[in-house]
């Protein structure tokens, strides 16, 4: 079972979401990670869905979200040809003692620090999921208190645009 | 113009001449401006036969039909009709009351999300947060439940929102850009397609629904005398295909005859249009070879590949797809297989009817002689349960007639109320009601529309004092003599029942009742319901 990223361009009405991510849930495909925004044109939002099945399935959960009124494309991204990030925030122990060592990591990763306080640093990082694994796994000696992950957004790459149908 | 006013000008506009609902606080001012309208309203007696009403009425008329109910209970009862009209792909525009704007959300007094739940089975729906936008909803409303793959449209809509004033303006085209169904058929695939047809050997048409719902019934018969391919149905497909013809080979799925599963086992083309190759229908299919050559024809591309894989998609929508065929198609010579089909036949011809202990009629000498007896353009609704599997492999449907049932979802209570929304939609048609005990009395109250809309719907119970499919399931899982909460222990007189709704009530015992009393009951025009006592050991399977 592999993972697939698919970017959808949809009308911006209310209800959109919950019906998307309905469909999903009604025939038991699993949403692995969602995000949505509005795009240039205020009455469209663009959403990237990362899903995990075999090809039957993810033929299904296209063509069932083609059928929706309000969806108006779907695409696969495919990873040569686009480019997806991920966004984290991760809050990790840092005394005088360790503090260094987590700014000299996070410096290598480009992770930007963006709170400070007495006994820990909150980084931020983005980056596909196995950048963000990696920089985990550095943090988790130290003592990550939280995270938080945003799921994965993506473009296709060159001049091909996400248009109306 | 106020709001409610623009809502029943549009339903006018749309060409709908009936609606079936059930009025309360959140639709009063839809139901005042409706006062001054020609469209004719009917009164059900429950909302969840509302949906059924408007099923029947879009199923004899092919247009939409259309229900109204008030909000929170009144819309949540439509749920069970909205599902059924789902899964069959029956169109049908259902208007919901709403809260006002201010109380959404609130828990208020009769508030429910119907957007909220009825977004699995419908094919779109729509809360109205702005009145000037009503005659725009509503069109594309209309437009998408009778367009691509038919369906039920919910708009819900708030009180206070058909209070406003509002500029009415009703566009004659609706441009949604993210729903363009396919309507024609691929021409290199049509072309591919009589390709492997003329490569075949022993090509089978498995028909659908979409069949009726497409208005493709000419279509095939043309295609399949021009090309000599016999044609077996689906259950929502009966009726696509006249059954007296020689290239008709019968009706598939776990309910279906033997020998069309048999075919279907044998063939090296199957040619499936309009059939969405439901768990059911296709249980046979289990005999089909991996290898054969299988061509896919639905207007809904998810439908395709959905269940089992195909060799050659097309999307398209029956009738135009059945069109294209036509002109590429030739006359082909199939007669090897045709008899291979009838020796199938005659094969498992059905055993002489086993006659029904005393005091007890055979339900299937019941549905052969309306076959024998109802007119050639009669339309027969079965409910669901076995007289709705008696009815399917009993009743002939040739020239136009008609045979409408719960498909998809298997909805018991289905048939009595779609029966009066075809009379009602046409009056002339002779409509035959077959429903079983269970069924009519989670519906009973309906009675109380055929008669006060003198719709002369012939309802024949067939009383067995069981839920008899569960009964024969308990029996064939967990073995003779074992049954469970199957009982309708209470025994009903239903002719009394019908008496009370003042129409002509009758009990029958044996066949030679029933025959005297169909003969006089199908003489006048009247509603009339026939209880007929069956064994309650009668299956539907030897």
């Amino acid at each position: 079972m592999k993972k697939h990223v698919l970017s959808l361009l949809v009308e911006n009405n209310s209800g959109v979401l919950s019906r998307i991510a309905g469909l999903f849930s009604r025939r038991c495909f699993n949403i692995d990670s969602l995000t949505v925004g509005t795009t240039e044109d205020e009455a469209l939002s663009r959403m990237t869905i990362v899903v995990t099945g075999d090809e039957q399935t993810l033929e299904q959960i296209k063509k069932q979200l083609n059928k929706l009124v309000e969806v108006i494309k779907v695409v696969e991204l495919e990873p040569i040809e686009s480019i997806s990030r991920e966004l984290v925030f991760i809050k990790v122990k840092a005394d005088n003692a360790t503090r260094s060592n987590v700014i000299e990591i996070s410096n290598i990763f480009r992770a930007n620090i963006v709170d400070v306080a007495k006994e820990s640093l909150i980084l931020e990082l983005t980056g596909d999921g196995v950048k963000i694994e990696a920089f985990m796994e550095l943090m988790e000696p130290y003592g990550v208190l939280e995270f938080i992950r945003s799921g994965a957004t993506g473009l296709q790459r060159g001049s091909v645009v996400l248009k109306e149908k | 113009m106020k709001a409610s006013d623009a809502i029943v000008k549009c339903l006018e506009m749309e060409g709908t001449d009936v609606i079936f609902g059930y009025p309360g606080a959140a639709v009063i001012d839809i139901y005042e401006s409706l006062q001054v309208s020609p469209i004719k309203h009917v009164l059900v007696r429950n909302e969840q036969s509302v949906v059924h009403y408007a099923s029947g009425y879009a199923r004899e008329t092919g247009k939409v039909g259309v229900c109204i109910v008030t909000s929170g209970p009144g819309a949540t009862n439509t749920i069970t009709g909205i599902a059924t009209a789902y899964m069959d792909s029956i169109p049908v525009v259902v208007i919901t009351g709403q809260v006002n704007t201010n109380l959404i959300g609130t828990d208020a007094f009769q508030e429910a999300d119907m957007k909220g739940a009825t977004q699995p089975f419908t094919k779109h729906n729509y809360l109205v947060q702005d009145a000037t936008q009503l005659p725009k909803i509503l069109k594309e409303a209309f437009f998408i439940a009778n367009t691509g793959r038919k369906g039920p449209v919910l708009v819900d809509i708030p009180k206070d929102m058909q209070e406003q004033k509002i500029a009415f303006d009703y566009k004659d085209k609706v441009d949604i850009i993210g729903y363009k169904p396919t309507v024609k058929g691929h021409a290199g695939q049509i072309k591919r397609a009589i390709q492997r047809i003329k490569a075949a050997k022993r090509p089978v048409i498995y028909a659908g629904g979409g069949i009726l719902s497409s208005g493709a019934k000419e279509g095939i018969l043309i295609f399949a005398e021009k090309t000599g391919i016999p044609v077996i149905n689906s259950l929502m497909g009966v009726g696509g295909f006249p059954q007296d013809h020689p290239l008709y080979a019968g009706i598939v799925g776990s309910h279906g005859y033997a020998y069309s599963n048999e075919i279907i086992g044998k063939t090296d083309l199957l040619i499936t249009i309009g059939a969405r190759m439901s768990n059911r229908s296709t249980t046979g299919f289990y005999k089909l070879n991996p290898e054969i050559e299988f061509i896919h024809v639905d207007i809904d591309p998810a439908e395709i590949g959905k269940n089992r894989g195909y060799t050659l998609p097309i999307v398209g929508d029956a009738k135009v797809v059945l069109r294209s065929l036509i002109e590429k198609a030739e006359q082909m010579d199939f007669t090897a297989w045709i008899d291979e089909i009838q020796e199938l036949k005659d094969h498992h011809a059905p055993a002489s009817q086993e006659s029904a202990p005393n005091g007890y009629i055979h339900p299937v000498d019941i549905i052969r002689y309306l076959s024998d007896n109802t007119e050639e353009d009669a339309c027969l609704v079965a409910d669901v349960g076995q007289n709705q599997i008696w009815s399917a492999l009993n009743y002939q449907l040739r020239k136009d007639r008609k045979f409408l049932t719960s498909g998809g979802l298997g909805t018991m209570a289905y048939s009595l109320p779609a029966a009066i929304g075809v009379k009602i939609a046409n009056p002339d048609r002779q409509v035959i009601c077959v429903i079983g005990d269970g069924g009519i009395q989670m519906c009973i109250g309906e009675l109380a529309v055929a008669r006060e809309q003198n719709a002369g719907v012939k309802i024949i119970l067939l009383n067995n004092g069981k839920l008899g499919l569960v009964r024969e399931m308990q029996q064939d899982i967990f073995g003779k003599g074992h049954t469970a909460a199957i009982d309708l222990n209470y025994q009903v007189q239903f002719p009394k029942i019908a008496e009370a709704y003042s129409m002509n009530g009758f009990e029958v015992s044996s066949f030679d009742e029933f025959q005297k009393v169909l003969d006089q009951v199908l003489k006048n025009d009247e509603p009339c319901l026939i209880q007929c006592n069956i064994h309650p050991d009668t299956r539907t399977l030897p």
